[in-house]
Parts: C-alpha cells; sequence; structure tokens
C-alpha cells in the first residue's frame, strides 16, 4: 500500500486529526467492536435507512454497510477545500446562466459549441429565462477524491440531485450515540443545521410573486425510488410537505398542492426527478411521475425548481473538463480545487492516447454514473480490457478516460481487525441568495481490499466525516 | 394536509382493524369446530367468511371450507385482500409512504409487524398453531394502536386515523351481527326464542366482550340485550353508538381546525342522533336484518364523504 | 395581403375530465413577414395560465380548465397583414443557437435511405441551394396523401412508404438537413391555399434551414416552395410534438375525440373549410 497516501499514517508518524483517534481504536476489545457495529446496524434498520440498488432486485431493503473509523479533516484543510468547492459551484452556476443566455463562454472559443448546444442535457425549453437568484444548480455535490496531504482532485461535479446527504446526518446521529466520549476528546465541528440551511437556500430562492413565507415542498418519484428515505428525512426534517406528482396540479398562474383544506399554493419544489419527467407536456409526454403545466408555470414566474431544469449540462463528464477554465473565464480566479487529467475519445488524439494506454486507465461512460460502465484498466483481465477496447472503438464520442488515480486510504474495520481502505468525498454546497456548505460531508470507502469502486451499489461503504474546529 | 397523507393515514387504520377482526375471526371459527352443534361447523364457516365479505372469494379458491383452507384463506392469503396479511402488509406500505406523518414508535410497531409477519410466513406451517396467530395479530393491532394513541401528535392527521379506525369498526360489527342474524337463523320463528343462545354467544366471543357482556346484564342472553350491548350501550367499544360517536368527535376537531363544516360531519351527525334516540324494541320493530342493512349502507356512504370532502385531492 | 383565420379545435370527452391544462404556441410569430392585425384565443371554462415568449421566440400562454367538463373548446380567431420574404425569418427575436437544431429525435432520426436521399445536396453550389435540393427531393420522394401517415410516424417510416402529409415532409427535410450538419427545425402555422394552387391543409407545418449569411430560412417541401405572403407562422421546435400549437392533458377514466376546423381566407373573399 505504498502508493497511497495513509490519512492517518504518514511518514511513520500519525497525522495530526486522527491522534486521538489511536488510543480509542488500538483500546477497542473486539467484542465490543463487534457488539458496536451489531447496535449501528441495528440503529439503521430501526429508522428505515435502507438502500435500493437499481435494477439488481434483491432486498429492496437493503443497508449500505456503515464503517464506524471516521474519516477525518483538520480545519485549515477544510478551510481550503471550502473555498474550492465555493469557487467551483460559483463557477457551474455561472456557466449555467451564461449558455443559457448570451453564451460569452462559448462565443470566446473556451469550451466547443457542440459540447454544449447539442448536448442531452441542454434544454432549449428554458433558453432565456433567468431562474431566481440566477442559480440553476442549489445543491452542488462535488465528489473529491485525495492523493497526498495536500492534493485533492475533482472526480466529478453532481449539479442535479446528489443525492447521499441523509446519510451523511444519519451517520453522525449513530456516531454520536454510540460513542459520545470521541465527541467530546475531539472538537468536531456539527453538521446538523445542514436541514435549515437547505431550508433557507430554498426560500431564498422563491419566485417574485410569492409574498410572504414561501410554501417549500420536496417532489418525490414516490416510495419505490431508491432514494426515497432520504426524501421523506430531509421532508421530515425541513418541516416540509414531501409530495409526488399526483399531489400536485396546475391552475392558472400557479401550481397547487392537493390538500384536505382544499388548494395550497406551492412557491419552491425541491425536486428528486430528472428533467425529462417532471413536465409531460413539455418533456416527456408519457411521464406520470411529473406535473402537466409546471414547466410553463416555472417560465412565467410562478413556481422555482431546484435545481433548475437544464442544470445538467453543467455537470456532463465532457463539460468537466471546462470546469477549470470556467472558473477562470467567470471569476477571474486560478481554480483552487485541480480536475482529474481527462482524455476525451471524442478527439482522435485522445482516443489513439487511450486505448494505447488501457490496462492503466479507468475508462467512463461520459453519461454514465454510479460506478456502472467502466472499466478500471488495472484492476481488469486482459479479456474484459479487450471487450471495453471494443465498445470505445465502437462509440468513441461516449467515453472519457483518466488516469488511475491514488485514492488516499483511512483506516477502516474489516473481518480482521483494521485496515487501510479507499476513500473519496463528496460534500453538498448549497446555493441561493447566499452560498453556504456545512463543515462535512459524506465519505464513502471501498471495502473490498484493493477495490477503487467506492459506489454503494458496488459493495461501497459510508463512514462518519469529521472536521476539527481549529 | 396533503390529501393522499390523509389517505395513507385513514387507510392504516381501516387495514389495522380489518386484521384484528381477521384474527378474531379465525379464532371464533376455530372455536365452533371444537363444540357439538346442531347446524354441523361448515355452515358456521360460512357465515363468518360471508360477514368478512369473502366467502365468494374463498369458494372459488379452496371451495369446501376445510379448516386449514380456512387458517391460510384468512391469516397468509394474499388472494383475499382482507386477510391477516394482506392487510398488514398494506398497512406498512401505507405508512412507510407516510413515514413523516408517524412518530419513530407508530413507524416501529408497524414495521415490527411486518418484518414479523416475513417470518412467519417463511415458518413451516405445521409449526405453527393457531391459537399463536391469532394472539399475534391481536398483538400487533395493539401495539400500533397504543402507540397512536401515546406519541402521535393530537393534528388532523390523527383524526383521520381515529375515522378510519372507527369506521371500519363500525362496520364489521354490523356485518358480524347481519350475518349471525340473517344467515344462521332457520326460520323467523326462532327469534327471541332462546333456540339461538349458543350462537350469540359465538358471536361475542368473536368480539372479544363475552365476558363484559355478562357484567353489563347478567342474566340470560336474550336477543334484546345482545343487541342492545353491540349497537346502543356506549361502554362498548365495538357498539356500533360507540364508533359513530367516536367518527362524529373527530370530524367536529376537524371542522374546529379546518374552519369549516363537509357534509361528512353533517351525515355523521345524523346517524349519531339516530343511534342515541332509537331503541331495542325499535330496531326489532324495523327488523334488525333491515335495520343493519341501513346502517352498513350509511356507513358506506360516510366513507364515500370522507374521500370526497377530504382524502380525494378534489377538495376545493 | 391581409389574411383571417378561424380555426376552432374542439375536445370531447365520453367521461367528464378534470384538471386539463394546455400548454399553446397559437400566436403569430412577430417578424417582418407578418404582422397582427387582430388575434384572440378563447379556451371554454378557461383560466388563463402564466404567458411568456420562449427562447426560440415563440409566445407561449398556458390554459387550465378546473373541470369537471365534458367538452372544451379552443377558438382562434384573427387577421394578420403577411408580407413575402422568400422565406427568410427575418427581424426574428430569439436566443437558442441554431446548434441546439442539429440534435436527433425519434420522428426526425436519418437512416440510411434518409442519408442516401440527402446526396442530392451533393454537388449543390451553396448552402441556400443545398437546402433547396434537399427540399426538393423530399417533395419527388413523399407524395402527399392525406390520411396515409398519423401523429407518430417518423421521418423514415414516411419515405419508406413513399407517402404522408406536410409533418412528414418537414421531419424528412429536418432529418436530411442535420444529417449534412445544417440546423434545422419543425414549423407550425397556416396556409392559405389559393383557387389554382393544391388543396393543402390549412394549419399546416414546415421546415426551417438555418443558412449562413441568411439566418433562418423557411422551406415548404409540400408545396415546393418557400412561405411567402400566403404563410403564418406561429412556432417552431425540433421536431411536430415539440412545435405543437396545442399541447394539453386531461385528468380522467374516459377517451377523448378531437375536432378541428380551419379556415385561413383573404379578407373580403371566400375562405376554405378543412374539417
Amino acid at each position: 500500500m505504498a502508493d497511497y497516501f495513509n490519512e492517518m499514517y504518514h511518514s511513520g508518524a500519525v497525522r495530526t486529526p486522527y491522534a486521538r483517534l489511536e488510543d480509542w481504536m488500538k483500546t477497542m476489545p473486539a467484542e465490543f467492536r463487534q457488539m458496536k457495529q451489531a447496535e449501528a446496524e441495528a440503529l439503521f434498520r430501526r429508522i428505515g435507512i435502507t438502500f435500493a440498488v437499481y435494477g439488481e432486485g434483491g432486498d429492496p431493503d437493503r443497508l449500505i454497510p456503515f464503517d464506524m473509523f471516521p474519516r477525518v479533516f483538520t480545519g485549515a484543510e477544510w478551510a481550503r477545500l471550502e473555498r474550492g468547492i465555493k469557487q467551483r459551484a460559483r463557477a457551474l452556476n455561472a456557466f449555467l446562466v451564461d449558455v443559457y443566455g448570451r453564451g460569452e463562454i462559448v462565443k470566446a472559443g473556451r469550451i466547443p459549441a457542440n459540447l454544449v448546444y447539442q448536448n442531452e442535457a441542454y434544454e432549449k425549453a428554458v433558453v432565456g429565462f433567468v431562474p431566481p437568484k440566477g442559480v440553476y444548480s442549489h445543491i452542488v455535490g462535488i465528489d473529491l477524491v485525495r492523493t497526498g496531504p495536500d492534493d485533492f482532485f475533482v472526480l466529478e461535479d453532481n449539479c442535479r440531485t446528489p443525492s447521499g446527504v441523509s446519510y451523511m446526518l444519519e451517520n453522525r446521529e449513530i456516531m454520536m450515540r454510540m460513542f459520545p466520549e470521541l465527541f467530546r476528546a475531539n472538537r468536531i465541528q456539527p453538521v446538523d443545521s445542514y436541514s435549515d440551511r437547505l431550508r433557507r437556500t430554498l426560500a431564498s430562492v422563491a419566485p417574485a410573486k410569492c409574498k410572504g413565507d414561501p410554501c417549500i415542498v420536496i417532489l418525490t418519484p414516490g416510495h419505490f425510488n431508491s432514494a426515497y428515505y432520504e426524501h421523506s428525512f430531509l421532508a421530515d426534517l425541513m418541516g416540509v410537505e414531501l409530495v409526488e406528482g399526483q399531489d400536485l396540479f396546475v391552475e392558472g398562474e400557479y401550481v397547487w398542492m392537493r390538500t384536505t383544506e382544499g388548494p395550497k399554493r406551492v412557491d419552491v419544489i425541491y425536486r428528486r426527478i430528472d428533467d425529462a419527467f417532471i413536465d409531460p407536456l413539455c418533456f416527456r409526454p408519457d411521464s406520470m411521475l411529473g406535473v402537466p403545466g409546471l414547466m410553463d408555470v416555472y417560465r412565467s414566474g410562478g413556481v422555482s425548481i431546484c435545481s433548475a431544469p437544464g442544470a445538467g449540462v453543467a455537470d456532463d463528464k465532457a463539460v468537466y473538463t471546462y470546469v477549470p477554465e470556467m472558473v477562470r473565464f467567470y471569476l477571474g480566479e486560478e481554480p483552487i480545487l485541480q480536475n482529474v487529467p481527462t482524455w476525451q475519445c471524442a478527439k482522435a488524439d485522445d482516443l489513439k492516447y487511450v486505448l494505447e494506454r488501457l490496462p492503466e486507465l479507468v475508462v467512463k461512460e461520459v453519461h454514465g454514473s454510479g460506478g456502472y460502465g467502466m472499466l478500471v484498466g488495472p484492476k481488469s483481465t486482459r479479456e474484459q480490457i479487450e471487450a471495453f477496447r471494443a465498445k470505445i472503438e465502437k462509440d468513441p464520442d461516449n467515453y472519457i478516460a483518466q488516469p488511475t488515480l491514488a485514492l488516499s486510504t483511512t483506516p477502516t474495520f474489516v473481518a480482521e481487525g483494521i485496515a487501510p481502505r479507499h476513500v473519496d468525498l463528496r460534500p453538498y454546497c448549497l446555493v441561493g441568495e447566499q452560498i453556504d456548505l456545512v463543515p462535512g460531508g459524506l465519505t464513502r470507502v471501498a471495502l473490498t481490499e484493493g477495490s477503487l469502486v467506492v459506489n454503494s451499489s458496488q459493495g461501497g461503504g459510508v463512514k462518519d466525516t469529521w472536521v476539527l474546529a481549529e | 394536509m396533503l390529501s393522499r397523507t390523509a389517505d395513507n393515514l385513514y387507510w392504516i387504520a381501516r387495514y389495522m382493524e380489518r386484521a384484528d377482526i381477521a384474527a378474531r375471526l379465525l379464532e371464533v371459527g376455530s372455536r365452533i369446530t371444537l363444540l357439538p352443534s346442531a347446524h354441523g361447523y361448515r355452515s358456521e364457516w360460512d357465515s363468518l367468511l360471508q360477514s368478512s365479505g369473502t366467502a365468494d372469494g374463498f369458494a372459488r379458491k379452496y371451495g369446501n371450507p376445510v379448516q386449514r383452507n380456512l387458517e391460510s384463506w384468512l391469516f397468509f392469503d394474499r388472494d383475499n385482500p382482507s386477510s391477516v396479511a394482506s392487510c398488514i402488509t398494506a398497512a406498512r406500505e401505507n405508512g412507510r409512504i407516510v413515514r413523516t406523518a408517524l412518530t419513530s414508535q407508530v413507524w416501529d410497531a408497524l414495521n415490527t409487524a411486518f418484518q414479523e409477519l416475513r417470518q412467519l410466513e417463511r415458518t413451516p406451517r405445521s409449526e405453527l398453531e393457531l391459537s399463536r396467530l391469532t394472539d399475534w395479530v391481536m398483538r400487533h393491532t395493539a401495539m400500533v394502536r397504543g402507540a397512536i394513541d401515546a406519541t402521535l401528535l393530537r393534528n388532523d392527521g390523527y383524526n383521520f386515523l381515529n375515522i378510519g379506525y372507527y369506521l371500519e369498526r363500525g362496520d364489521n360489527t354490523a356485518r358480524l351481527l347481519d350475518v349471525k342474524y340473517y344467515v344462521l337463523l332457520p326460520s323467523l320463528e326462532f327469534v327471541g326464542s332462546g333456540l339461538d343462545n349458543y350462537q350469540w354467544t359465538t358471536l361475542l366471543r368473536a368480539m372479544g366482550a363475552q365476558r363484559a357482556f355478562h357484567w353489563a346484564y347478567g342474566g340470560d342472553v336474550t336477543a334484546a340485550k345482545i343487541a342492545h350491548f353491540l349497537i346502543l350501550n356506549p361502554q362498548n367499544p365495538r357498539a356500533l353508538i360507540t364508533c359513530v360517536a367516536g367518527m362524529t368527535n373527530h370530524l367536529g376537531r376537524l371542522a374546529k381546525a379546518y374552519g369549516r363544516t363537509t357534509t361528512a360531519q353533517s351525515k355523521a351527525a345524523i346517524m349519531l342522533s339516530e343511534l342515541e334516540t332509537t331503541s331495542t324494541d325499535a330496531i326489532f320493530d324495523e327488523g334488525l336484518h333491515e335495520f343493519l342493512t341501513r346502517f352498513i349502507g350509511e356507513s358506506i356512504e360516510l366513507g364515500t364523504l370522507m374521500h370526497e370532502c377530504y382524502l380525494s385531492g378534489d377538495v376545493r | 395581403m391581409r389574411l383571417i383565420v378561424d380555426h376552432v379545435t374542439r375536445y370531447s370527452y365520453d367521461q367528464p375530465v378534470r384538471g386539463v391544462v394546455q400548454s399553446h404556441r397559437l400566436t403569430p410569430t412577430v417578424f417582418e413577414g407578418q404582422t397582427v392585425v387582430d388575434w384572440q384565443v378563447t379556451v371554454t371554462d378557461g383560466c388563463p395560465g402564466g404567458v411568456f415568449r420562449d427562447g426560440a421566440g415563440d409566445r407561449v400562454q398556458a390554459w387550465s380548465v378546473a373541470g369537471p367538463v365534458s367538452e372544451i373548446v379552443v377558438h382562434v380567431k384573427g387577421v394578420v397583414e403577411t408580407r413575402d420574404l422568400t422565406g427568410v425569418l427575418r427581424g426574428h427575436r430569439e436566443i437558442v443557437r441554431p446548434e441546439v437544431y442539429l440534435r436527433e429525435t425519434t420522428p426526425t432520426w436519418a437512416d440510411a435511405a434518409l442519408i442516401e436521399l440527402s446526396s442530392a445536396a451533393d454537388d449543390a453550389s451553396g448552402p441556400l441551394d443545398a437546402a433547396h435540393r434537399l427540399s426538393g427531393a423530399v417533395a419527388d420522394a413523399i407524395a402527399y396523401a392525406p390520411g396515409t401517415t398519423e401523429a407518430h410516424t417518423t421521418a423514415a417510416e414516411a419515405l419508406a412508404q413513399g407517402k404522408g402529409v406536410c409533418q412528414d415532409h418537414a421531419h424528412a427535410l429536418i432529418a436530411m438537413a442535420r444529417h449534412r450538419g445544417i440546423p434545422a427545425r419543425y414549423v407550425s402555422g397556416y396556409l392559405f391555399a389559393d383557387a389554382e394552387g393544391q388543396p393543402h391543409e390549412a394549419a399546416h407545418a414546415w421546415a426551417e434551414l438555418w443558412i449562413v449569411g441568411l439566418g433562418w430560412v423557411g422551406f415548404d417541401p409540400a408545396n415546393r416552395c418557400c412561405p411567402d405572403e400566403r404563410y403564418i407562422r406561429l412556432g417552431s421546435g425540433l421536431d411536430a410534438l415539440d412545435a405543437a400549437p396545442i399541447r394539453g392533458i386531461a385528468r380522467g377514466p374516459g377517451s377523448e375525440t378531437m375536432n378541428v376546423r380551419v379556415v385561413v381566407a383573404p379578407e373580403a373573399t371566400q375562405g376554405q373549410t378543412q374539417q
């Protein structure tokens, strides 16, 4: 494991943020650990925080494995990350306002026109419409990986509806309940203000037509959706209604919610449904999940939709390459967080390079997610690589490639005791009238030894993420 | 409150009450088979199936009422929408949809019932005694009901839950009473003759009210006493008057909270005032069956009004 | 030319419906080729919703009908002064980039036959000539035959059977143009066909192609011409569905039947009717 940065042990010593964890770790008897692990699992199951993997069948009430060993950042480390995350979230939103307006970045030749305007995620329907406060992506989930003490890279941006924040909050609740002494010994910044901050963010983008306290709802595809727990969890924490498409209807210039007391006007919709399904009159006519006529109300300023329809063009994997350029173009700053070098197979030179080095690279589908449809070169067999080569050659535009990153590791409880496992990090940046970030995020951990795939659908687990107070 | 949320709460209550009733039917039905009967237990079972409105479904699937099939039908069978398994599964799913409107205790009670049901379904039938099954159901329905009463906010959702419970319970009391009266008597001359005491006792047992009845009335079991107990005695938690009064109470609280009354309140008020002013004599004069048929009809009508006035989402 | 439009769409439901919502693109485009003298859209029992001009310059008006109703009538009535700009969409304000109209949709997907047909433009003298050649090729390959295609027919299917209506002609032209890298879009509107002309649909559709130097230029393969003063332009989109003058949805268990009557006539003369 010498090639990988271990966040706890570095150059033969325990790094500062983990100093107080070493004793805890070393003195914990195995039986105690097993007892606590069982307790954690019972708690998760009790609150019903489960995860269903799309298309995999099996137990719909499956738990994501929770690892009790926390992942820790110092206040100083976090301060830099925070600046970088907020910078990136600002640039992504500026990009969205621009490409649905004058398109200056394209005119300036800083990003190819076809990448933007012919992108599947570019919504013609919202061209020329500026959402309240000029915000398209209200919750930006930025996936980060670490390769050294000061080396962080952005793996991808999630501008639509990044999920997983309920794990960030529940992991912390459970850790505090099980190990209060850890929280007394370490000064850990709280994350539980997230729901208040989210509500404030959503309220701050209420449409101009809304006078007084805006009525906010969360729109879910329904209780069969794998993230339904998270939807109801957030609704509960914010004290807002969790609605399905059938609970809303359009009449006149507004969207209304069906209540036992009659129609109630809705001002802000935090939707967890893809663009294509939110309005059968504007997008997919066969959608049963959405609200007919919603887009007309939205475009005439009667309701706000978060994230704004069309936000997906900013988190496309091919557009990703240009995010540092966006930071420079719109903010006039140098990017604080680096991109992972990326080769676009759509470009002939890049394609040639990628095909020559497949065993070293990670290759992903441009529109893929969840760790599906990707090749991790160093972890694949010759046959797998050759099969993937054929796929790339058949449709090069659909693929990008990146070097295999040496993802950092943190100590993790495994069957044999404690061992380093690879992790990533997803913080959730809130963008409304102000830009806001709670000190923490979701750390995902690849539980299989040597694995670099942290996705929960591929055997990944989660950890509590600590940011220490200075 | 969202209409859909109210609708789910209302149905959680109706399904849990229905599961409870299915278990009581099972218990009383199996008891019949242990006792000598002039009619044979087949007709007894048939009458119980008819009261649950599932006799046709049973006949189509199983034909003759054999004890084991009846147990399957009333407890495990998913083809029977009123079986214990169907009701608990539906109640739990309704609960999952409206998690945010339930306390964790209520959810826990619903979810635990469902998780244990899945274990029961995996257990070989030879290892399951009927009494264990029926006790299990009544314990869990009581736990859910208790969690609701002990922990839930007294808001509109609480009222919808209670209305669901009372509506389902009243409807079932009326149906059980009607089935006994109508199906079991060989001819009308037997009414009041004392020959049907055994069947009335069975009925009381199905309501879990046999002892309560004797405490309340003493002496011989007569048709008039039983009718009074099950229809007009407000001390009996399953009496029609208790159920209608419960609905009236919770509908009244809704009217107050919402600052408006609907046709549902008027309907419930009319039903209550009739029960408060009538007597067993008057009911027997009208004809018990006719009275019950009318009550069941009005109960259904009240359910429809609940849907229109609160639950359908088309409320204006 | 001053054209009078009288356009009635009648939706009948065999069981009453509630919560009807419609999105209309039923207002003549603002550009140098046409000026609205008078224009009115009514919806029976309708409550007007939001109204805005979208990125493509179309005026969108939302309507809702709470119901329950068994019938909804959308009535468009008005007078428009038109000018012949030989198809050029001059003086039109829009911000959607032409590149957006290179995107493929299901009805405008170019199959091998459409690609083959698009070679008609191989030896064109310039982009405008290429566009004319493509339009002519469509007119030659797909004969006008009402009733042979339906709303969901794709360009490829229409070409395969060699028959279709204006929607199919437009889709085919769009598919071929996009295949050749020419941005193209679907346009819906009205057409007055005079006594000598062929009796083509009064509720009409054609295509616009992006010609560098000229901007958007209309082509009507169905009538082998470019839109002139007989045409009234309403709105555009990637395909027929995207450009539909009326998109709507009703809530109810029954079925819907739709009846359309359109009359387009020069002011103070006899019009033509299409049932």
